[in-house]
């Protein structure tokens, strides 16, 4: 019966080539159009460490004194730490593992003849930071905490700028100039690059270039180091001003195992609060202290930003449009064949064997629509990747987008055939028959 | 013609007539917004600067090797290294005036300070764009002094970004004088930046912030008597009148002449504002340019809707056009009554769509940073549509035109 149905609506849309290809381009149009926008908004909020981020969280405090306003203009000062506070976290030891860090740009001074200096991104960190994040090592490896409290001039290299720098020679031990001070290296990762850099300070760009080097936060310190995040305060400042209390610029991380210590960390985090406002530096109730799951943290950012948003409701709103159409066309064209259907239901058969008739036909136009609206998925999605902006490298679809698109495109043409197709399999078989 | 014939017949299409109806509120709705966001975009593209932009440009480099931090010798290193490159530059003959400027509009990065009228406020009056740099910023950038002065050449401080040392005068935009001082008598007048006193010696017409942001504080700008030190230093420079091209060429080869160990990179080291801004606005360009697209081809689809729908009706009708035919209408009359049905038809979705229009602009509103949609987008929107579907149904409504009367005596 499904073969026969499937050769009837072949022959049926052959019969009307031009209404036939308007409708498989509007469907295919629709379906081009949001699948595009829907595959941006897909690995725009993707897991950036899939398997890890689970046991990942972000603290918070609240520094802020009692009268601080929030000014519309600039990001929240508690999104980041200040110093005393990153350090204190980081030494209390409380989680599995813990780290604070900061990102920084920094030039780069080849030894090798022939190759300029160069700015590069990367990131100054304690030494938890490759093992809990599972950062991967090709050669060598990080530095112990014993040398961030050294302040060893030691720095990890990614492969990409090791490469740069010494070929494919071994660059463990080697020295790279980086602004004025000489450091050592100890250790080379694969090219390591989470999508969005969660880690990364809210106000910097969350898809950006990946870190090429990682180096101990006392030493980025110590050397004067700048670094790219967001610095905000509320209160003037005395001496040095990235070690005040009044200055939040870095990030801290955490990983927790079980929902024993996640309870036991939030209770720190407050007793912590607590301490700071007993001596008089914090001004606000410990239970402003939060502690958020690394997904949950990344969907308060808004990382996907209000243009991408708007243009997806765009992309929405023109399938919506495409799918009234072809409810439009559908109907007029299956009512149009009153007469065969009234023959079809004189002889036998049953409304729902006209219902499926006209429901399979739907579905081959769906089909058609979306081979179509793929074609132009694929072409949205190009387009995508020549924009700008940072995330427009990651326009690729995935396997489960590919599938999604076929399934939204019969989908969708299957639901517009409904109205028309109850429609024509409630024709009177009597009736139209007099007519013909 | 009267319409009750046309109503009496569309009763027969009730579904049809309803989907059609749909699809032009539906239509209506999104392409008049889309319209209003393309044109809120173009705006915030064409507003102006306040700076000269013709024959101006940014240096923008890093020296390799230069003392990083920021104790007095090497902060005058840093300083004397910035003065050799400004001297360098002024010396070129197609350059016209050269400052020590580390902001330029649209360039992206910004300072951004907060300025009081008393010493203890705890909110800042207004938050304002900084602009730091020496004595011929102002007058090379071309931002129109409207009162008071420029700074002098000893009043030019120079230290790093991160230092507390108070600049004491200022030239601020009329806007955030405005902002100050409501009553126009900013000039002169001690105010507290980031906490701390300084004067307003002078007012510029007009000086939009360093990038290219939509905030209402867009040209809240100060220029501080600052030049910056540090690795990175920036310069503006005005190329003598159409000498713009050979100046940048110049510029890039005398300061890599006179000290190679510094960064200029070709993506960012040396820029005309003409490139800077095609950079900032490349997404809203971007943005403008997929809605119109989607708009052009959301209307051509629901065109071809009109179209294949009333071609079912004018082939279902067939034998009925014949009658009237028969009877006496001429073809005009033919064509006339499908375009009066279309535009019956076009009329209450035009309405719905009006009225859904507003809706989803309200909700726009709520969700992004939009304004109130303008009557006039909704009155050429609604006649758009009316004219897209009189032009639509032309094609189908001349083939009903066409039938001849003598299928009146044939079966159907």
């Amino acid at each position: 019966m499904f073969g026969y149905y499937f050769d009837l609506a072949l022959r049926s849309l052959k019969r009307n080539p031009v209404l036939t290809a308007l409708m498989v381009l509007a469907i295919g149009l629709g379906i081009g159009a949001s699948m595009t926008m829907v595959t941006v908004l897909h690995v725009m909020s993707g897991d950036p460490l899939p398997g890890r981020s689970g046991q990942l969280y972000y603290p918070q405090l609240d520094p802020l004194p009692l009268k601080y306003q929030q000014s519309a203009y600039g990001p929240d000062p508690r999104l980041n730490f200040t110093w005393p506070d990153a350090m204190a976290l980081v030494a209390a030891h409380r989680a599995e593992r813990q780290a604070a860090m900061a990102g920084g740009a920094l030039l780069v001074r080849p030894a090798r003849t022939g190759l300029r200096p160069f700015y590069v991104d990367g990131r100054y960190a304690t030494a938890d930071f490759f093992a809990m994040f599972g950062v991967p090592f090709l050669r060598g490896q990080g530095w112990s905490a014993a040398e961030d409290d050294g302040r060893a001039r030691v720095v990890v290299l990614g492969d990409t700028l090791s490469r740069k720098l010494f070929g494919t020679s071994d660059s463990v031990g080697r020295m790279v100039r980086f602004g004025d001070a000489d450091l050592r290296v100890i250790g080379v990762t694969a090219d390591w690059h989470p999508q969005p850099m969660f880690y990364a300070d809210a106000s910097s760009k969350a898809f950006g270039e990946a870190d090429q080097f990682f180096l101990p936060l006392a030493t980025a310190m110590d050397l004067k180091f700048d670094a790219n995040s967001n610095q905000s305060s509320w209160a003037s400042i005395e001496g040095d001003i990235m070690k005040s209390p009044n200055l939040t610029w870095l990030q801290v991380w955490v990983q927790l195992k079980d929902p024993a210590q996640i309870a036991a960390y939030r209770q720190f985090l407050s007793d912590y609060s607590a301490q700071q406002k007993a001596l008089g530096r914090f001004e606000r109730p410990p239970s402003h202290a939060r502690l958020y799951g690394l997904m949950d943290w990344l969907g308060r950012q808004n990382l996907v930003s209000a243009d991408v948003r708007l243009q997806l409701w765009l992309a929405l709103g023109f399938l919506l449009v495409c799918m009234t159409n072809i409810v439009a066309l559908l109907l007029a064209k299956f009512l149009r064949r009153s007469g065969e259907v009234s023959v079809r239901r004189a002889l036998g058969a049953r409304r729902r064997d006209i219902f499926l008739q006209f429901g399979i036909e739907s579905a081959v136009i769906g089909l058609a629509g979306g081979v179509l609206g793929l074609g132009i998925a694929q072409l949205g999605l190009w387009s995508v990747r020549h924009r700008p902006d940072d995330y427009a490298h990651l326009a690729q679809m995935d396997f489960s987008m590919l599938v999604g698109t076929f399934v939204l495109a019969v989908v969708a043409s299957v639901l517009a055939g409904l109205l028309p197709a109850w429609r024509a399999c409630r024709v009177a078989p009597a009736l139209q028959l007099k007519t013909l | 013609m009267t319409v009750h014939p046309i109503i009496a017949a569309l009763k027969w299409h009730k579904a049809g007539v309803l989907l059609i109806v749909l699809q032009i509120a539906l239509t209506l709705a999104i392409v008049s917004n889309a319209i209003f966001i393309i044109s809120q975009r173009i705006s915030v593209i064409q507003r102006p600067t306040g700076v000269v932009e013709r024959d101006l440009f940014r240096v923008s480099q890093s020296f390799v090797g230069a003392p990083s931090g920021d104790d007095p010798a090497s902060l005058d290193k840093l300083d004397a290294l910035q003065l050799a490159d400004l001297g360098i530059l002024r010396q070129l003959p197609d350059v016209q005036s050269v400052a020590a400027s580390d902001g330029m509009p649209l360039q992206g990065s910004i300072w951004v300070g907060g300025l009081a009228l008393t010493a203890d406020q705890k909110t800042p009056t207004s938050a304002a764009g900084l602009y730091y740099g020496d004595e011929h910023m102002r007058s090379t950038l071309g931002a129109r002094l409207v009162a008071g002065r420029d700074f002098n050449a000893g009043e030019i401080l120079h230290h790093t970004i991160n230092s507390t040392v108070p600049s004491p005068v200022i030239i601020v935009s009329q806007a955030l004088a405005d902002k100050l001082y409501p009553h126009g008598d900013a000039l002169g007048k001690t105010v507290y930046l980031d906490s701390k006193p300084t004067v307003i010696i002078g007012i510029v017409d007009r000086l939009q912030v360093a990038n290219a942001s939509t905030r209402p504080w867009v040209y809240m700008s100060v220029m501080a008597p600052v030049r910056l030190d540090g690795v990175n230093a920036n310069y503006v420079v005005r190329a003598k009148p159409g000498r713009l091209l050979p100046a940048m060429q110049a510029a890039r080869k005398a300061l890599f002449a006179a000290n190679r160990m510094r960064v200029m990179p070709d993506s960012w080291g040396i820029q005309s504002l003409t490139e800077i801004r095609d950079k900032a606005y490349r997404a809203d360009r971007g943005m403008a340019l997929l809605m119109g697209l989607i708009c052009l081809i959301l209307l051509g689809v629901t065109a071809a809707g009109i179209v294949g729908l009333t071609s079912f009706w004018v082939g279902q009708r067939h034998r009925q056009i014949g009658i009237r035919r028969a009877l006496g209408a001429r073809r005009i009359d033919i064509l006339h009554y499908f375009h009066a049905e279309n535009l019956l038809i076009a009329g209450v979705g035009v309405v719905v769509g009006a009225m859904l229009a507003r809706g989803l602009n309200v909700w726009l509103m709520t969700q992004y940073e939009m304004a109130r949609l303008p009557v006039t987008y909704m009155v050429t929107g609604v006649l758009a549509m009316l004219a897209i579907g009189q032009v639509a149904v032309f094609v189908p409504a001349r083939r009903a035109s066409l039938v001849p009367p003598v299928v009146a005596t044939r079966a159907a």
